[in-house]
């Protein structure tokens, strides 16, 4: 009962206190949400931007799920984004000549090559080397970054910009046949979406319809059952990273190619190019319970908030940055009431539902991080 | 004439290292403690945005940059409180609720900071104290001893944490508690309130450590700490969860922050590989991590909530 109540609960609650702060801000919560809902949900318009928004999320989402699933922490989306948007931008720009039926499978597939790249290198470093993936990850993006701007400003910069005043860090325009057609006219709905919500399916058939699926989880609830089980649990490690890599490598793709300026820039910072995707994906994959079915509607539940945060911000002079503190808000909300739901199945037999509010780790202590002994399989 | 340039661009670089590791040295310190007795805090860059924003508004109403930050290290308190709360009295899984602490603070102090402040003005910053007679060490004195009251005291807490983990009966509770929290429990230590007081030490330090950034900066800006309060968490895994380890761990990472800044602006990093030299840092950081700092072991219980009988 509980788990099934615990996420909305989490997301009222949060949206309360959310409340409380624009009335402590002098402002109209009704009108504030109003206006948020109406800016994400109302009109084909909306929904177009909504689902637009929606889909590097699921993407990074779906990733997270494996990868929790697999019980490794992967707070590297940010870095793997960026790496993704990198790796597909100089792909279309060394492939000017193509037509889109080949370009935008070539790009795409770069992206994730991309992304996964960044994400294999902590997953092996966490199953070969027991390095922290939390700290590597957090340590990649700060690479990553660097390797962003100085690609954007150095080797992969528009020469072709009249400016006075030194290059602005970005690509040139990118062909045309890169770019992810708009499905529904008058919108922004473009290709991407239909991409991230088939990739979606495809990865809830890979956690639960396939051997290797089968291994994640087990791995994930057990690294040592599955030595004793013979299966290879650091190449699954490794891979489960890999995979959410990958899937944050295409949403930084979708990112670029699904863009209304269809360059590749870069502010300096990470946040400029992903809109904090790599952490928002974190707060959606949770929310979906770790499930990339649930994820879906996760996503695009988060991405209106994201892309409402604008209208409520012109309605009522609040931030949008509020619903990053709200999304903070319902990531702690779900892993506090998490405890309650483990103390009420503790006490009482009743079945629990396939819904789960947290990963396997939640269930069992992982294992400690860093010790030199762990992980021995051959 | 070269070599007192070269000794200039040294004195300058040490002296500015100091005071870019200062918050890294805050943060990193609290969350030792913290960490030690079993409980990551992985919410740290959010206090530390927080923190940096109260601070910040603070200094710029009253002018009175004592109490900002006073005002700066009771918000880190106030997030201790919410953490301590999450992190030990609900058990919540630490990794992901560190990561919910941190959206919010990311997103609530930038919130707070367009609708309080909208235009970012500076604020004046803590001068410089010379310590008497060792300022006029040549070069040393430059270095360390002409520096904002910030810098000392994150350097004087380091035997001071270094003290009270290894000599005092509080600092054996903790480490039990983060060694085995049962055995801790069975001999009359109430885990549930070192732990507590551990996080609030540490929380209180990372809004110390937001208030150090923002006087460093002088201004308040959207994501001001970009990512410093999860470098914090890496460096207490570098510094293999001593203080003096962690110390260590900060200057390098100050210095090497200090170096590119120094000689890119001197113009010996050539500006097309400034970004790539920017690297340094975590590169160094991942460097250690693989190599030398995974052999240290961590708190047996880290990251684990304790369950009585469970």
């Amino acid at each position: 009962m509980l788990s099934w109540f615990a996420l909305p609960f989490s997301l009222v609650a949060a949206l309360l206190l959310g409340a409380l702060m624009m009335l402590a801000l002098g402002a109209n919560p009704i009108t504030g949400y109003n206006a948020l809902i109406v800016g994400a949900f109302d009109g084909s318009y909306a929904l177009g931007s909504t689902a637009v928004k929606a889909a590097p999320l699921l993407l990074v989402a779906v990733g997270i799920c494996v990868a929790f699933r697999a019980n490794v922490f992967n707070i590297g989306g940010e870095g793997q984004l960026a790496m993704g948007g990198l790796a597909s931008s100089a792909t279309a720009l060394a492939l000017p000549n193509l037509p889109s039926i080949e370009l935008i499978p070539l790009v795409l597939l770069a992206g994730a090559a991309g992304g996964a790249f960044w994400g294999a290198i902590p997953g092996a470093f966490k199953a070969y080397f027991n390095v922290n993936e939390i700290l590597s990850t957090i340590m990649l993006n700060l690479v990553a970054v660097q390797v962003m701007n100085w690609l954007l400003a150095g080797p992969m910069v528009d020469k072709t910009q009249n400016s006075t005043y030194g290059l602005i860090p970005e690509t040139k325009l990118l062909p045309r046949a890169s770019w992810l057609p708009i499905l529904i006219p008058n919108t922004q709905l473009h290709l991407g979406v239909l991409i991230a919500v088939i990739v979606a399916g495809g990865v809830w058939v890979l956690l639960y319809r396939t051997s290797f699926g089968f291994r994640i989880q087990a791995v994930g609830l057990s690294r040592d059952a599955s030595r004793y089980a013979g299966m290879p649990v650091k190449r699954t490690m490794t891979l489960a990273m890999t995979i959410s890599g990958a899937m944050c490598g295409l949403a930084g793709a979708l990112l670029v190619f699904g863009s209304i300026s269809h360059r590749m820039v870069t502010d300096g910072s990470l946040t400029g190019f992903t809109g904090s995707d790599g952490f928002n994906g974190i707060v959606v994959a949770l929310f979906g319970a770790l499930n990339p079915l649930w994820t879906i509607l996760s996503a695009f539940l988060f991405g209106g908030l994201l892309v409402g945060g604008d209208a409520l911000q012109v309605a009522t002079g609040v931030p949008a940055d509020m619903v990053t503190a709200l999304e903070g808000l319902v990531v702690v909300f779900v892993v506090s009431l998490e405890y309650m739901r483990r103390r009420s199945r503790a006490t009482s037999t009743a079945p629990t539902g396939r819904l789960r509010a947290g990963p396997p780790e939640l269930e069992e202590p992982a294992p400690p991080l860093v010790t030199a002994e762990a992980g021995s399989d051959p | 004439m070269s070599q007192f340039f070269t000794y200039a661009i040294l004195t300058a670089t040490v002296a500015s290292a100091l005071g870019v590791a200062t918050p890294f040295l805050l943060a990193a310190l609290g969350e030792t403690m913290g960490q030690r007795s079993g409980v990551i805090n992985l919410g740290v860059d959010g206090i530390m945005l927080l923190s940096a924003f109260t601070t910040y508004f603070t200094a710029l109403k009253t002018n009175n940059l004592f109490f900002a930050i006073l005002v700066g290290m009771g918000t880190g308190a106030v997030m201790g409180v919410i953490t301590a709360f999450i992190s030990v009295t609900l058990k919540a899984e630490q990794g992901i609720s560190g990561i919910g602490i941190y959206l919010f603070g990311l997103g609530f102090s930038d919130l707070l900071f367009i609708k309080l402040v909208g235009t970012p003005l500076p604020i004046n910053t803590l001068n410089p104290i010379n310590i008497p007679l060792l300022d006029k060490i040549p070069a040393v004195g430059g270095m360390f001893f002409e520096q904002p009251i910030l810098v000392y005291v994150a350097f004087l807490l380091v035997p001071v944490v270094a003290f009270v983990l290894k000599r005092t009966t509080f600092g054996m509770k903790i480490r039990a508690a983060g060694e085995n929290p049962a055995a801790a429990d069975s001999v009359g230590v109430n885990v549930a309130r070192i732990r507590w007081s551990t996080v609030l030490i540490g929380c209180t330090l990372a809004g110390l450590a937001g208030a150090a950034l923002l006087m460093y900066d002088g201004i308040f800006q959207e994501n001001l700490t970009q990512s410093e309060g999860f470098i914090a968490v890496a460096l207490v895994y570098f510094g293999a969860w001593n203080p003096s380890g962690v110390m260590g761990g900060s200057v390098l990472y100050g210095l090497a922050i200090a170096v590119v800044l120094e000689w890119k602006s001197l113009g010996i990093i050539p500006l097309s590989a400034s970004d790539l030299a920017a690297t340094a840092p975590a590169v160094i950081t991942i460097l250690a991590l693989l190599t030398v700092a995974r052999r240290f072991r961590q708190p047996a219980a880290l990251g684990k909530p304790y369950e009585r009988g469970g």
